[in-house]
């Protein structure tokens, strides 16, 4: 069995709109080996949401599209699928949570027949073993009185707790990729905390992988080993989790990180912002997709797009200059962006 | 010491429960609010921090008279809100605006954004039309926007740009106190940034004060002076951020503080992870509101409810571990 668990190869989807097209997703590439987690993060409008719903190919045709690339989940392409047999890998092999879980689950269901209905899809057992292993999801995620609760419905469940019922929902039978999409925003920091803890002990029991999508890098930091940085429907940086947090190479990475705030930003210190917005994806973007709010553009970044290199093992980046200045700490880096944009 | 500009004393709010049997009053209620007591002083930030449904937002509205009390007083430049002529109250409310969360769902898509900011200037009748355009074009500057932008509808905006148009509604009549009801919670955080940097510069420019509630630990360390902590209603716990963030003394605070997510891939932080959420407002723990989920917890703890103690340094706390000072 080979380690390598997905391969995402030159991924694009694009939406149609009457004679507008919108590249939501570009080119996107990356692996994943079993065991492994890895971030996707991004602005609102970066890809992010597309690419994972286009792995489960959930993108609703038309007028999404998925127009090129390759999704091999253990040797397979997912494109090439039948309907039939994607329904299979469908909850199954790949699962999947949404952001809100009020929306994402059926009210007038209980609770216990919405997690036995992907349970008695897939394996061949009869209702009571269905049940018998509906309880011990519930338990598993850590609901008091599992016997009780499968038979209530999601308005009597609060956020954290609908989110641990999508939880069991998606690892009922035992998939070997979950795909989480902002798991935590809508919840407290005392629940995220809680929800990781239980995401991360049972990623560990069920050798299940996660692709986590999220705006929140410190829920990366948490939970990830590999981390992709998407600008526009493009993959602007790749590489381990350390490696972009000591090493970051692209601008708006830098960016991204510094703009966040963490305990090392001193009280009246201003906030490092990045200038503009996202490009506009339904126009032709020529270059690279963030020259127009970099402060290191050249001429270079406004005519010719910038490919994925290896600036070091494992680490992937698309810019034009890898200078010295990625070696910069938060504060010089900062210090530096402001001399560039005077000069 | 000068004045405090926001005096409120016991407020409370109950929301009534509707009884299951029609026609009958139920006396049953969700106490959102249960005797919170604190001072804003002029040019401070106040920052409001807890989980959903701890009453944070209820407080704001509160404060701001969009709903009335059910007791307790709000004073404002030392005259009581609560109960005053609806005529003195609108005119008092000019000082007191308030900024909301939602940017998508707080501006009506029907109006320009010149009309939205004039909108205020219309209601209390100030200055005639020529005058009111000018205002618009002096905030839509300060806010960061350009002028042309007057004329666009909300649908043509990003998010981070609706709460700049919100903050410029709440500027355009020169209050002396803006409610930030988490105003960066739905933006990203390159946006946030750019918001946060905006309201501390209004912040120094026109001497404002700020009322910011959020459940973004972070962004309330970095934008307040002093952080009440609140958990069921009441008030935990309250210091300077510096005596919250480094020397907290109630077991929900350390809680809180801890799940804030790592700050790097290196970091090790030791976790205390609370069970379960906040218990149902309608029937409340006896004794501290705390104590089914605190790791510490006593006997007493059951069965008292705990005072909120001065443990020095403008720290209270409310816990059955502390000492008074």
């Amino acid at each position: 069995m080979s380690n390598e668990l997905l391969k995402v190869e030159n991924l694009e989807v694009q939406f149609k709109s009457g004679s507008t097209v919108t590249k939501a997703v570009n080119g996107v590439s990356f692996t994943l080996n079993r065991k492994e987690n890895i971030g996707i993060v991004g602005e609102s409008g970066s890809g992010k949401s597309v690419t994972a719903t286009s792995l489960l190919r959930l993108i609703p045709t038309p007028p999404g599209n998925i127009s090129g690339g390759k999704i091999l989940f253990e040797g397979k392409d997912l494109l090439t699928l039948s309907d039939k047999e994607m329904r299979d890998i469908r909850g199954n092999d790949i699962s999947m949570i949404f952001q809100d879980p009020l929306t994402s689950l059926n009210p007038v269901f209980s609770v216990g027949d919405q997690i036995m209905e992907s349970i008695k899809l897939h394996q061949k057992v009869s209702k009571k073993e269905a049940k018998q292993k509906a309880i011990q999801m519930l338990q598993l995620v850590g609901i008091p009185a599992p016997e009780k609760r499968l038979n209530m419905y999601p308005h009597e469940f609060s956020g954290g707790m609908r989110q641990r019922v999508m939880i069991a929902i998606a690892l009922s039978c035992n998939p070997k990729l979950l795909i989480a999409d902002e798991p935590t925003t809508a919840l407290d920091v005392t629940v995220q905390a809680q929800i990781l803890e239980l995401m991360k002990k049972l990623q560990d029991e069920f050798n299940t992988s996660i692709i986590m999508i999220t705006h929140d890098l410190g829920v990366v930091w948490e939970i990830c080993h590999k981390v992709l940085v998407m600008y526009a429907g493009n993959v602007i940086e790749y590489g381990t989790v350390e490696e972009i947090h000591d090493q970051p190479m692209h601008p708006y990475t830098w960016g991204l990180l510094d703009s966040q705030i963490t305990e090392s930003v001193e009280d009246h210190e201003m906030l490092t912002t990045i200038p503009g917005s996202p490009p506009d994806l339904r126009q032709e973007i020529k270059g690279c997709p963030f020259a127009p709010r970099c402060s290191y553009a050249r001429d270079i970044c406004f005519s010719k797009a910038p490919e994925m290199v290896e600036v070091k093992e494992k680490h992937f980046v698309a810019c034009h200059f890898q200078t010295k200045e990625t070696r910069l700490n938060r504060k010089e880096r900062s210090t530096h962006v402001r001399a560039v944009v005077k000069s | 010491m000068s004045e405090p500009l926001l005096k409120v004393r016991d407020l409370r709010k109950y929301f009534p429960i509707d009884s299951p049997i029609p026609f009958k009053k139920s006396n049953q209620s969700v106490k959102a609010v249960d005797g919170v007591s604190f001072d804003v002083m002029p040019g401070e930030t106040l920052g409001v921090v807890g989980e959903s449904g701890c009453g944070k937002s209820t407080m704001a509205r509160l404060v701001n008279q969009l709903i009335s009390p059910s007791s307790g007083t709000v004073e404002f430049r030392g005259e009581n809100l609560i109960g005053m002529d609806a005529k003195k109250l609108r005119e008092t409310r000019k000082s007191i605006q308030m900024v909301f969360q939602d940017p998508y769902a707080s501006l009506d898509p029907r109006k320009t954004v010149g009309e939205l900011i004039a909108e205020p200037l219309v209601i209390h009748r100030i200055g005639d039309k020529a005058s009111q355009k000018k205002r618009v074009l002096e905030l839509l500057e300060i806010v960061g926007l350009s002028h042309y932008h007057a004329k666009r509808y909300p649908y043509e905006f990003s998010g981070g740009q609706r709460q700049r148009i919100n903050i410029a509604r709440a500027l355009v009549l020169n209050p002396d106190i803006i409610i930030c009801d988490e105003p960066v919670s739905a933006l990203d955080v390159s946006v946030q940034a750019q918001v946060i940097n905006l309201l501390k510069e209004l912040q120094r420019e026109y001497n404002l004060t700020y009322i910011f509630i959020s459940h973004d630990l972070n962004v309330v360390r970095y934008m307040c002076d002093r952080i009440a902590v609140m958990y069921l209603g009441k008030i935990v716990e309250m210091g300077t951020y510096k005596e919250i963030y480094e020397n907290p003394k109630h077991p929900y605070t350390k809680a809180l503080l801890s799940a804030i997510p790592k700050e790097s891939p290196h970091d090790n932080k030791e976790r205390i992870i609370l069970k379960d959420a906040i218990p149902n407002p309608i029937h409340p723990p006896t004794g501290c509101h705390f104590h089914e989920r605190c790791p510490f917890m006593m006997d007493i703890c059951s069965t008292k409810i705990p005072q909120l103690l001065d443990t020095g340094n403008g720290h209270i706390a409310s816990c059955h571990l502390l000492k008074e000072h």
